[in-house]
């Protein structure tokens, strides 16, 4: 293409461009897209997988939104305060609010949320645990007075974190078996029209939405599509339209992004801010040894592993936290790709070819090229890695039962680091059972404590002091081996606009979504 | 013959039995249980939430008493709750089975018609280039995996051609109804019934042709010619006939299989059938469904072969049902 072709085609995709920002947003039309696996329930108040909360992200809402940079946006709330001791947020709920019932939203329902949450939702109830009490002084305020300021707290009313539940429904039944959670009503711009097990999920526009002119689009369509390359081909014959971060393998994200008419973005996963790492058993072995672990931080490639496996997208993860999240620092010690000093500090931990169990995460290919190369790293250094291939329930079981030498991992970070890193690092959270919590058992009475002092202090600036100096000494440690911050990319046609609007992505809803006609 | 069929149903129940019992305790064998897999999938695991899940699903009980209560939920034919999808597990099994029966059912009658049509017509001209066609056809497809065959229809139909859809079952929002929606459900149906079809038609293709080469070379074909009879009325009523026992006795066998056997073409092709079902229900460890599955393909086999035992029948009078 000559110099005159680009600089035309540049400016007719500048006037279109502009042209369709100045139309506007379009009402009507129908969005066809992936939901891979299959939800078991779209009630948000008692299922919080991930694919419950993308599909029912539309039905129900939560008091507040998030930016892209985690600042907070009203939501069912259209306002908030904060008293300057950091004790008591009073909200102010937007009025006229309705079920897709036609039942008003109240106070009283934010008031029976809450307790709803604490008795079934894991991440709810330790969200809450600074709560004091809530209060409804009228029908459109609600007061949350804590025990003592808890900084992360405004953070915590997003739709998947404290989805707010119709009191009318459920109070007085037993949650579990009321038939309203096959037919979930929230007070979303979508509602729940049809569920066919195994084929689509159907959500339709809710007319009576209290932001005016939302929803633009009709109907939703979630398609359950089980395989990878399925789902690929689904969008690239036209049958789907967007294809949420995770539903393809990312060797075949190159190859959709060129097809006609396609978008892709990484956008949307600030909030999560996906973090992998590699479990390191601090109990025993090899990895017992603070040396070899810092070793295995020189041995890996990740810069490689990013650009190869992960195409390009993504962050080398430089310590504990995300690059999104709130007090992240960089100022921390460093771990570029070197062979020579892993070996040197091989040598230096004593290190004679013991046998190192590594799991793989079993979530489809792109993961098992990952482990594939990070063995061949640490093979490279002379470690001798064993690889053990296990099913989801048989990784759960092995390294919640810490039965592993080096584990491959990620989890979300949820915005801020009381509420998703600490649980990873400080010994209260060292148990049997669990996959998610000090799973390394990494114990440092310091870090007990900047972490339990972080969560309560007051004003930020103390905070991100603490988490600095924290996340200095982590680095420093290395419990675990930090790699990615992971992306997992979008891809829609370019004509569904502004369907990524805050830092939850596409589990927010597609409230603000239309289609260009 | 009733006391026959009586006999066989009673020891079919003691056999389904046994299997539940069985595969009880060999699900159960596996790493991981569905209270760990559940808390995963939240993204929060703490203690108190994944006790509290293995209580909602009765896994804090002893395992004896847990097998006690679903033998006995199994006797009063209750297949129990599923634990994931939060319904019965008898009513998931229901939703999905026609789906099942209808991609099953027509792969067996496409891979039973045509297998033993080119069987026979490879035997009638054994040594031909008709023959080596067949028999070479037969053994690619016998040959080749199954999900790569689906891959490569795929891309050759939906993708390059654009003749059909790719995955489910129907148009969905297309709300066709009638003559429409039939067309339009066969037209999702072609591709998969096909993959699977083409694997058993390749294997009753060669039985066919094995089986009716040998039956040409017994003395009453050779009585039959003898008398007169055509070429065309002893392959068909004499040969093809007697050559048919063992591949009644291979579509018996594989009928009931091919209930709970379709995971990999269910998958591929987002059919919403009971394979998937089962495959979803391993990985997630949802134990009463995977169980729930097993006792109904079970139950199939078991139907499948009491059928079997009576299609003998009627292809070889000469057979007797032994009380």
């Amino acid at each position: 293409m000559s110099k005159r072709k680009i600089l035309i085609s540049l400016a007719t995709t500048f006037l279109l461009s502009t042209a369709a920002v100045a139309e506007g947003p379009k009402a009507g039309g129908v969005v066809n897209a992936v939901i891979q696996p299959e939800p078991p329930s779209l009630m948000m108040g008692l299922v919080q997988n991930g694919p419950t909360q993308m599909v029912a992200g539309n039905i129900y809402e939560g008091l507040l939104r998030y930016s892209p940079k985690l600042d907070p946006l009203p939501g069912l709330a259209e306002s908030w305060s904060v008293s300057e001791d950091g004790k008591v947020y009073t909200f102010k709920l937007v009025k006229g609010v309705t079920w897709h019932d036609g039942k008003p939203f109240t106070s009283a329902d934010v008031l029976f949320s809450i307790e709803f949450l604490k008795q079934t939702h894991a991440r709810a109830r330790g969200n809450l645990a600074q709560l004091d009490k809530v209060e409804a002084p009228d029908e459109s305020t609600v007061v949350f007075t804590l025990k003592q300021p808890f900084g992360p707290f405004i953070g915590i009313f997003e739709v998947g974190s404290l989805p707010m539940i119709p009191k009318h429904i459920y109070e007085g039944t037993d949650f579990k078996t009321n038939p309203a959670n096959n037919t979930p009503i929230g007070t979303g711009p979508f509602m729940f029209r049809e569920w066919q097990k195994g084929s689509f999920i159907r959500l339709v526009k809710n007319p009576s939405y209290h932001v005016k002119g939302k929803p633009n689009i009709d109907d939703i369509y979630w398609h359950v599509i089980p395989d990878a390359a399925a789902r690929s081909v689904a969008y690239e014959t036209g049958k789907v339209d967007v294809l949420p971060g995770g539903s393809v393998e990312n060797f075949d994200v190159p190859r959709l992004s060129k097809l006609k008419n396609t978008c892709v973005t990484g956008a949307g996963w600030e909030f999560f801010s996906p973090h992998s790492w590699l479990w390191l058993n601090n109990r025993s072995g090899p990895t017992a040894n603070k040396k070899f672990r810092q070793a295995l931080m020189f041995a890996i490639d990740r810069n490689m592993a990013k650009d190869v496996v992960w195409n390009g997208l993504g962050k080398v993860a430089t310590g504990p936290s995300g690059s999104a999240i709130k007090y992240y620092t960089s100022a921390v010690p460093k771990y570029d790709y070197d062979p020579a000093k892993a070996k040197a500090l091989l040598k230096e931990a004593g290190y004679a070819g013991e046998k190192v169990r590594m799991l793989p995460l079993p979530y489809g290919e792109t993961w098992q090229r990952w482990a594939e190369m990070v063995r061949q790293n640490l093979q490279d250094v002379g470690i001798n890695v064993e690889m053990i291939a296990t099913d989801v329930p048989g990784w759960n079981q092995k390294v919640s039962e810490w039965d592993y030498d080096i584990a491959f991992t990620y989890l979300y970070q949820y915005g801020d680091p009381a509420l998703g890193v600490g649980r990873n690092y400080v010994s209260t959270q060292i148990a049997k059972g669990s996959p998610f919590n000090n799973v390394e058992g990494y114990s440092n009475p310091e870090i007990d404590k900047l972490f339990a002092d972080g969560a309560v202090a007051f004003p930020d600036s103390a905070r991100e002091e603490i988490y600095a100096k924290a996340q200095k000494i982590l680095v420093e440690d290395v419990p675990v081996a930090w790699m990615l911050e992971l992306q997992f990319p979008t891809i829609t046609r370019c004509s569904v606009k502004n369907l990524i609007t805050t830092g939850i992505g596409v589990n927010d809803g597609f409230r603000d979504a239309w289609i260009e006609k | 013959m009733i006391s026959f069929i009586a006999q066989r149903i009673a020891k079919a129940i003691i056999v389904l039995l046994a299997l539940v019992v069985m595969n009880f305790f060999l699900i159960r064998m596996a790493p991981g249980d569905p209270a760990v897999v559940m808390a995963g999938e939240a993204g929060a695991g703490d203690q108190l939430f994944i006790a509290q899940l293995r209580e909602k699903f009765g896994l804090n009980q002893p395992l004896p008493v847990q097998l006690f209560l679903y033998v006995k939920g199994i006797v009063s034919l209750d297949l129990g709750f599923s634990f994931r999808q939060q319904m019965p597990v008898a009513k998931l099994i229901l939703d999905r089975l026609p789906a099942t029966l209808l991609l099953t059912g027509t792969a067996f009658a496409i891979s039973l018609a045509f297998g033993i049509l080119f069987g026979a017509l490879a035997a009638r001209f054994a040594g031909t280039w008709a023959d080596t066609a067949i028999t070479v056809a037969a053994l690619i497809f016998y040959a080749t995996p199954l999900f790569w065959v689906a891959l490569m229809a795929i891309l050759l139909f939906s993708v390059t051609m654009d003749w059909l859809p790719s995955f489910g079952y129907e148009t969905v929002g297309a709300g066709y109804t009638g003559l429409a929606h039939v067309l339009d459900v066969a037209a999702h149906l072609i591709l998969p019934a096909t993959t699977i079809g083409l694997f058993f038609m390749a294997t009753y293709a060669r039985m066919t042709r094995a089986s009716m080469l040998e039956v040409n070379r017994l003395d009453f074909v050779k009585t039959a010619r003898a008398k007169g009879l055509s070429d065309a009325v002893i392959q068909r009523r004499h040969v093809l006939r007697n050559a048919l026992l063992p591949v009644v006795t291979l579509a018996g066998l594989q009928a009931g299989t091919l209930v709970g056997g379709a995971v990999l073409t269910e998958t591929v092709f987002a059919w919403p059938g009971i394979g998937r079902l089962m495959y979803e229900a391993l990985l997630q460890r949802d134990y009463n469904l995977l169980l729930g599955v097993f006792v109904v393909c079970s139950a199939m086999v078991l139907a499948f072969n009491l059928i079997t035992d009576l299609v003998y029948r009627s292809v070889d009078p000469r057979i007797e049902f032994a009380s």
